[in-house]
């Protein structure tokens, strides 16, 4: 399609949404501005927790903006948005419904008579490739083979744009790959109604493959980093030299750079500035990240690592975070460099190694608070529930658990804090990181 | 017979908050209201003759099935609207599901009198004893239904309920492809549990003796304790054989094809290892008759069904919002704020009332309702307690020996399948010439009752532990008593735990028809509670039939919150293998 007579389809104007209020209010993304014109393929792409999920249910009118508005073709989206369709992550197909049944249900929903269902139930099978298995049900089908079900129901209400959340990531890698071809060929070919398509994905090579806008997204809250647009010809090679410089780029884009060491620990909940979301990693994946850059040049371009590790993009962010809050490592433009501190860490025996690990989580803030108030009572024991209700202040209910459950892990890997799980409370723990030399 | 294992709907929160105070204090009112039309009830009555011709048994449990189907009718309607409002209208769960959780704690026979007698007051006689029976089934079969239906309707996974509003489904079409058929699996399994649940109390109230008022239904209860009262013993043969073949009929013709048709409503994506199956559903598949019957006939009405609820989404759709969220006008705040009103004054009246009535009640009659609550209380724990001796060792033989199992297995489920109160009348016959017969029967009563609920959770605890854990233990050579403590007891705990709470609420109940018998032309009564409860009935002592019922339900609703339901809450959270 040429450029000129490209409208605008969805235009996202100043749009902010929260959850929860007052005390609570937690804001999942921040004043978005984003436009999606007709004929173009958009790629939402950021690491979990940015609200790209949520943006995506903002277009389609699943949930309303707290601030802002979301336009559709000029006119404001106020309840769901019967111009779009989704495919969705966990195929959202109905178990006790039969494919054909599945795909003539859209339909069914927009009173076309039994006989109209039927027929195109049936076409829009044959055109996802699955004939054959019109009576088969969701359970007896392979992941793949569900998703191309998914897409012919999308298909089904002749929706003008597409919404794809995470659509192959519940797949294996071969099925993903089939279904990216036969997503492309459909799209391209101009067979289908639609007029643009948006997808959201976690996966960098993904979204180059298939979009001609990538958009990435970043966390706390969840706002736009940058904006890529995507002129390689299509079908796209993931060997090629200007693909991998790419997948450089957007992952440099993604994870950012490090911030001097007060704004990348952030402050203490309750305290005045942003507290900061301990990442979702652990210490065996920290060592092991470490330990694999240490063993190469000590500098390593970050779009490698997940490959080489066999990890998911995002587990390896959360790590690559951990590292950097830590200062076991530093981001650079899609570069991660190993600091002294992390090469000796790397490097140490397992119980040097804990001592390292207590010295510079001590340092964290989340970490000073959760001691300094077991401090301030006698016993030094206090219920899990007491920090769950602080923390509950400042993030939702179970973000506040998974920090909480995080911070835990952190401090009893380095001997600062105990959890009782019987009586759920924590405790100091009397050794205070001074590890005991082992007895001979 | 399906396995049951139930667990019993405990939802989190505060152990007891202000609003379990409030609604303590409706039903309490509730209660009161009721005594208070039983005041008008008229003071003999005398219910048609039972003949104990084996010809009229198949009328008499046509009669039985009757009265279970229509209250099973309206558990069902009342489960569906209850569980849709609670989960769909904002701010109402905070309100309907401790009402509920009151409710299903409420020992059910304990109001029985009650509202035996307010609806004679009321209604012609016949009609009220019917109307009493479907009632008290009726508040056995729906409460479990309710939280089963409300809790699929919270745990419709997200992505599932977002496609429904993706394409548009209307209302109708959303409950019939989405909600009913997600809800279909737990409705089925706890129609099972309340069809049980409703034979046991329909065998006890289709005879109810309060004095010189005999209510009567013609029915398989009453035909069974009057063949016990009059010492017949081959009419109670022939009434018990055709108890338990209307009860193994339903089991093989209605409730295993269905449990076996509804596996297709396992949402979990895998393919099940041991579908239910079931032979007569077989062969409906099998026969020409049924696929006739169904392009014929289900077919056609469905579809006419369907035309008729379904209101499609525009085809031509518009942007504005199908609904709009308006704020809700002045007058109807207004009126609801003042429906709000009427009723805690009601409230206020009914309790202030109340109180009244119970303030006429002298010291001594509390004691003896104190002393009468201690018997009863005693009786329970005995129960509960030989139930849990013989059902935890039979009941792991039967979970880890898979020939033990082949052989018990049958045997268990046919003598389960007997509701506990239509055995009652045998148990008297042959107890109540023994000194001390009416205590040992009130305790054989209870036990019969309630040790299956704990047989079929122990086993089913059993024969979940995990194989790695069973292979550990031998290999760390753990003999008798340490396997017991270590591996066994610990992994049985959640299941015991559950089973208890089932049986404990079960023996309260059965005590109102334990304790207080009349066999043979005479009336006998032990000391408990629920002795208490049917004497001041028959005897017209309204203030201590109020006082008793209330300290009866008052008893149970506060041992399930403070007691089993911490203990409830521990099994849950260190006990649980499958987490």
């Amino acid at each position: 399609m040429s450029a000129n007579n490209r409208e605008i389809l969805v235009r996202l104007d100043h749009v902010t949404r929260a959850y929860g209020q007052g005390e609570r209010r937690f804001i999942a993304v921040k004043d978005i501005n984003l436009e999606i014109y007709t004929g173009e393929f958009v790629a939402l792409l950021g690491p979990s927790g940015c609200g790209k999920s949520t943006l995506l249910r903002m277009i389609t009118g699943l949930i309303a903006p707290t601030e802002g508005t979301v336009y559709y073709r000029g006119r404001p989206v106020t309840g769901v948005n019967p111009y779009a369709t989704m495919v969705f992550q966990s195929f959202a197909l109905y178990p006790w419904l039969t494919v054909r049944d599945n795909v003539a249900l859209a339909l069914e929903a927009r009173g076309e008579p039994p006989v109209v269902r039927r027929e195109r139930a049936e076409k829009l099978i044959d055109l996802v490739g699955m004939d054959g298995f019109e009576s088969a049900y969701p359970r007896e089908l392979s992941g793949g083979m569900r998703q191309k079900v998914g897409f012919a129901r999308a298909l089904a209400v002749e929706p003008e744009l597409l919404c794809l959340d995470e659509p192959f990531s519940a797949l294996d890698v071969l099925s993903a790959e089939a279904l990216r071809g036969e997503l492309l060929e459909l799209w391209t070919g101009g067979q289908l109604p639609i007029r643009a398509v948006l997808m959201v994905s976690h996966n960098i090579e993904e979204a180059i493959s298939m979009a001609d806008r990538i958009v990435v997204m970043g966390t706390q809250p969840g706002h736009i980093v940058a904006e890529f647009s995507i002129d390689l010809p299509h079908p796209r090679q993931r060997k090629d030299l200007a693909f991998e410089a790419l997948v450089d780029r957007i992952y440099g884009a993604i994870a950012g750079h490090t911030e001097p060491e007060a704004k990348e620990v952030g402050t203490a909940p309750g305290a005045p500035g942003p507290t900061r979301i301990l990442p979702a990693s652990s210490v065996p994946a920290l060592a092991g990240m470490l330990e694999h850059i240490n063993q190469g040049k000590g500098r390593h371009d970050l779009y490698k690592l997940d490959d080489e590790l066999g990890i998911e993009m995002d587990a390896l962010l959360q790590t690559v975070e951990m590292a950097e809050m830590l200062g076991f490592a530093q981001v650079e433009s899609g570069d991660i460099q190993i600091t002294p501190l992390g090469q000796t860490f790397a490097e140490a025996s397992i119980l040097t190694r804990k001592e390292i690990f207590a010295s510079r989580v001590r340092r964290l803030p989340m970490i000073q608070w959760l001691m300094n108030m077991l401090k301030a009572v006698p016993e030094h024991t206090l219920p899990w529930k007491v920090f769950h209700a602080a923390l509950s202040l400042e993030f939702p209910p179970d973000l506040a658990e998974r920090q909480l459950d995080i911070a835990i892990g952190w401090g009893r890997y380095a001997e600062l804090i105990d959890y009782d799980d019987r009586g759920e409370t924590l405790s100091l723990d009397p050794s205070q990181g001074r590890v005991a030399e082992p007895v001979r | 017979m399906p396995q049951r294992t139930f667990r019993p709907p405990l939802p989190g929160g505060l152990l007891f908050s202000r609003n379990d105070a409030i609604i303590l204090l409706l039903v309490g009112t509730l209660i009161y209201f009721g005594v208070r039309l039983a005041f008008n009830a008229p003071a003999v009555i005398q219910g048609p003759d039972i003949i104990l011709e084996p010809a009229v048994l198949p009328y008499y449990a046509l009669l039985s099935l009757g009265r279970m189907l229509a209250a099973y009718a309206l558990s069902i309607t009342f489960s569906i609207l209850y569980g849709y409002t609670a989960a769909r209208r904002p701010g109402a769960s905070r309100w309907l599901m401790p009402i509920l959780d009151v409710l299903q704690s409420v020992p059910i026979l304990s109001f029985l009198p009650v509202v035996l007698l307010s609806l004679t007051a009321i209604l012609p006689q016949r009609l009220a004893v019917e109307l009493a029976a479907i009632i008290l089934i009726f508040t056995s079969q729906a409460w479990n239904l309710t939280f089963s239906f409300y809790q699929s309707m919270i745990t419709l996974p997200r992505e599932l309920r977002e496609a429904a509003a993706i394409f548009r489904l209307s209302a109708w079409l959303r409950f019939r492809a989405l909600e009913l058929p997600f809800a279909a699996l737990g409705l089925i399994w706890n129609s099972v549990m309340s069809w049980a649940g409703g034979w046991f109390f329909l065998m006890a109230a289709e005879i109810f003796t309060l004095g010189s008022r005999d209510f009567r239904l013609p029915g398989l209860g009453a035909y069974l304790q009057t063949a016990a009262s009059q010492g017949n013993t081959p009419a109670l043969l022939y009434g018990i054989g055709t108890l338990v073949l209307i009860i193994v009929l339903l089991d093989q013709l209605v409730w295993r094809p269905l449990l076996a048709w509804a596996e297709r409503f396992n949402v979990s994506q895998v393919e099940n290892d041991q579908p239910a199956t079931s032979w007569f559903l077989n062969v409906l598949r099998r026969s020409h008759l049924m696929d006739g019957f169904s392009q014929w006939l289900v077919a056609p009405v469905s579809r006419a069904i369907n035309t008729a609820f379904n209101r499609p989404a525009q085809i031509i759709p518009s942007l504005e919002p199908a609904e709009n969220i308006m704020p809700r006008p002045l007058a109807r705040r207004f009126l609801r704020g003042l429906g709000f009103g009427l009723l805690l004054l009601g409230l206020g009246l009914g309790a202030y009332e109340a109180a009244q009535l119970l303030l006429t009640l002298p010291l001594q009659s509390w004691l003896t309702i104190a002393a009468g609550a201690l018997a009863t209380f005693l009786r329970v724990a005995l129960a509960v307690v030989i139930a849990l001796l013989w059902t935890i060792p039979v009941g792991v033989l039967i979970g880890t020996n898979a020939r033990a199992a082949r052989v018990l297995q049958p045997v268990v489920q046919i003598f389960a399948a007997i509701p506990a109160t239509a055995l009652f009348p045998v148990l008297l016959l042959g107890l109540l010439s023994l000194p001390g017969g009416g205590n040992i029967a009130a305790v054989l009563l209870m036990l019969l009752g309630t040790q299956w609920y704990l047989l079929f959770n122990v086993i089913a605890g059993a024969s979940a532990i995990p194989q790695d854990l069973k292979y550990t233990s031998a290999l760390l050579g753990l003999k008798r008593w340490r396997r017991w403590r270590i591996l066994i007891l610990p992994a049985l705990f959640p299941y015991i735990i559950t089973g208890l709470i089932t049986a404990s609420g079960g023996a309260w109940n059965a005590s109102i028809v334990a304790e207080y018998t009349h066999f043979a032309g005479k009336t006998q009564q032990v000391t408990g509670l629920g002795a208490l409860i049917t004497d001041s009935t028959a005897s017209g002592n309204y203030a201590l039939l109020l006082a008793s019922t209330l300290t009866m339900i008052l008893i149970v609703v506060l041992v399930n919150r403070l007691f089993w339901r911490r203990l409830y809450r521990l099994a849950e959270y260190r006990y649980r293998m499958d987490q």
